[in-house]
């Protein structure tokens, strides 16, 4: 049982995580203090909602590359209400925001269950549109920081028991999801059709709408992030989140979650995207020459996803031998 | 029976297009203003600088284009599908110095008039170059804005855009070689926040934490600048550190009322779209050609004056602090 837990993936990362830390300390020293941790933390709570979403929609042998987009969307939408309705409740415009990226995630959700269309085509093909749509609705133009209500800035950034809520925020998710992910119907259904979509279909599983609803939850985290998103950088624009759908992605498959589906756990999601915060907020203080960055960025992706991949090597378990020779 | 009705519909609709399409070529010179991404403010303000050149010289039509990141193969593809479209003439900021010139070379075959403007393409790329300002200006500028607010000297940090721009890396580069002029100013560092929100915040977070003495944060790029100001204020750090450098008042507005920037500067991008616009005319109808020493009316924005490269300045960078940034941030 401790052999078992030692070799799991997430001990390994956590480990991983500890030893790069490490390292970091050993040439910028502030840069584990616990105040400087949490700020690492707030940093990388986007991406930790979002690859909880992903790594949904992963297990079900989907992919969403719609997440940034859809972010980058809700965001611009809010910040523009805001600037309409510069009175309007922030409950409300979280509600919108979470309304409008459920709304995105089940577009993208009908056309792999309905249409049967590839989803990583149906997300290259919305993430294009989703873009576009910013483009149309802003016109182009940017809201700044000035624009927005004082209120709507504060909100992630409110200070509570010691971490901003914005925090909270990834944390409240990584806790509920777990819950979801092994305790419900639902969860557990996600790594049914993932792990075996035929024997998940004989066992009265809907494999189409399973995933529609993987969409549907990578979609509404997506919105919240927008959000959030928006409110932090105090900005909002056609390219925000350019290119972090693959941060996303990269995250879960860090944090050991399998691109054939079935296998992944929030956990390893919320360690994935540690390791790719640490990674993104230690390179600026380390001094290491900008030029390098990519590469080393790069490399440590590998790194891990390689690791962990002979970590992984024989964590296949047959359940039915008769059935596995049969076949 | 429906599909070939459908087809001569189709057949009259494109013979419609075409010919409306041939009046068109016929009447109006086409300018096409190539931008490094679609949706940039400063872009958007100089398409409406070239809509007034145009609309000044009349019977010119501006179509204001470009890629919907900012990549050089992004903008090959908008040049090709122009170079087909068969413009009189391409007004382009690059998004790289080099990787657009074969591009840029076979539209100038087809004899397609080509400058550049703000930032430049390799002299064999174009005809004629149109800075928004001498960089030599700009890197004076940039350092002067910093030490104007530290009589006593200090230290302060370069927030870049990416480690291959363009024009960043001149300016840097201008900046480094008046430094002399500012006793006392040390420049610690300079990063570059690849003009991504999300890293130009952090990268300035890093500053700020790799230099805890950290006087000023030079940003001369308008999404790190935003970037910074925003980290500076999070920080709690307003009066400590000042954030610099060049940015749209529109986008700075909030930074200026903060006080996590003192006052920064830009040029007038409606000018400078303007001022490329009239070049591009000038050149494609004949009125200007494009050698060193030759001087070229720009309208209302004067002449300028050709260099050894076919490169000409327009401008001084103007300066924007608390007491003017209302009038103007709400103009670009």
């Amino acid at each position: 049982m401790l052999k078992r837990f030692l070799a799991s993936r997430e001990i390994l990362l956590l480990g991983a995580i500890v030893a790069l830390l490490v390292v970091i300390a050993t040439r910028f020293p502030a840069f584990v203090a616990p105040s400087n941790l949490a700020d690492v933390f707030n940093d990388t709570s986007p991406l930790i909602l979002l690859a909880i979403g992903q790594m949904i929609v992963i297990l079900t042998k989907c992919i969403d590359l719609s997440v940034a987009a859809n972010l980058a969307l809700t965001g611009m939408v809010v910040a523009m209400i805001n600037v309409a309705a510069p009175g309007m409740p922030i409950v409300v415009i979280i509600m919108i925001a979470v309304g409008l990226g459920t709304l995105m995630g089940m577009t993208n959700g009908l056309l792999v269950w309905k249409l049967q269309i590839p989803p990583i085509v149906v997300t290259l093909g919305t993430m294009t549109i989703f873009r576009g749509i910013i483009f149309l609705i802003s016109d182009g133009k940017w809201v700044n920081s000035h624009e927005m209500s004082s209120a709507f800035k504060a909100f992630p950034r409110a200070d509570l028991l010691g971490l901003p809520v914005m925090s909270w925020t990834a944390i409240i998710a990584v806790i509920l999801f777990t819950i979801v992910m092994t305790r419900t119907t639902m969860g557990r259904s996600f790594y049914a059709v993932g792990g075996n979509p035929h024997a998940a279909t004989y066992t009265g599983i809907d494999v189409g709408k399973t995933q529609f609803r993987a969409f549907t939850i990578s979609g509404a985290l997506a919105g919240l992030t927008g959000y959030l998103w928006v409110s932090r950088y105090s900005v909002a624009y056609v390219d925000i989140a350019g290119g972090f759908e693959l941060d996303v992605v990269a995250a879960c498959v860090i944090g050991g979650v399998s691109i054939a589906g079935g296998i992944g756990t929030v956990g390893g999601a919320l360690l994935g995207a540690l390791f790719l915060g640490v990674i993104k907020n230690a390179l600026p203080v380390v001094n290491i020459s900008p030029f390098w960055q990519l590469a080393i960025s790069g490399s440590a992706i590998i790194i891990a996803v390689a690791l962990n991949a002979r970590a992984n090597r024989e964590k296949g378990r047959i359940i039915l031998k008769t059935a596995e020779h049969a076949t | 029976m429906k599909r070939r009705n459908f087809t001569k519909l189709v057949a009259g609709l494109s013979l419609v297009a075409s010919m409306m399409g041939t009046t068109a070529m016929a009447d109006d010179m086409r300018i096409a203003l190539v931008v490094k991404a679609l949706g940039i403010g400063f872009f958007e303000a100089a398409a409406k600088g070239a809509e007034e050149a145009a609309a000044e010289l009349g019977g010119v039509e501006i179509i204001y284009t470009g890629p919907t990141d900012t990549t050089a193969e992004g903008q090959i593809e908008v040049i090709n599908s122009l170079i087909a479209q068969g413009v009189d003439a391409i007004a382009v900021s690059a998004n790289d110095t080099d990787a657009l010139v074969p591009t840029l070379k076979k539209a100038q075959q087809r004899g397609i008039t080509v400058i550049s403007w703000d930032s430049g393409v390799a002299q064999e790329g174009r005809q004629v170059h149109l800075n928004p300002s001498s960089n030599a200006l700009i890197g004076n500028m940039i350092i002067k804005l910093a030490a104007d607010h530290l009589p006593d000297g200090g230290d302060v940090a370069v927030l870049s855009a990416t480690t291959t721009s363009t024009n960043q890396n001149i300016w840097i580069e201008e900046m480094t070689k008046v430094m002399g002029n500012y006793p006392g100013i040390n420049v610690v560092a300079t990063v570059y926040g690849d003009d991504l929100a999300d890293k130009s915040y952090r990268e300035a977070q890093g500053l700020m934490q790799s230099y805890p003495d950290l006087d000023a944060i030079i940003a001369p790029t308008s999404v790190g600048i935003v970037a910074a100001a925003q980290a500076v204020a999070d920080a709690g750090k307003i009066g400590e550190v000042n954030v610099t450098g060049l940015g749209l008042p529109s986008e700075m507005a909030g930074a200026i009322e903060s006080g996590a920037s003192k006052s920064f500067a830009i040029w007038n991008p409606i000018d400078l779209g303007y001022s490329a616009a009239m070049i591009a005319h000038q050149l494609a109808t004949g009125a200007a050609t494009a050698e060193p020493g030759a001087e070229i009316s720009i309208g209302r924005m004067g002449t300028i004056t050709l260099d050894d490269t076919n490169a000409a300045a327009m401008a001084d960078p103007f300066v924007y602090d608390s007491s003017n940034i209302d009038d103007f941030k709400s103009i670009f």
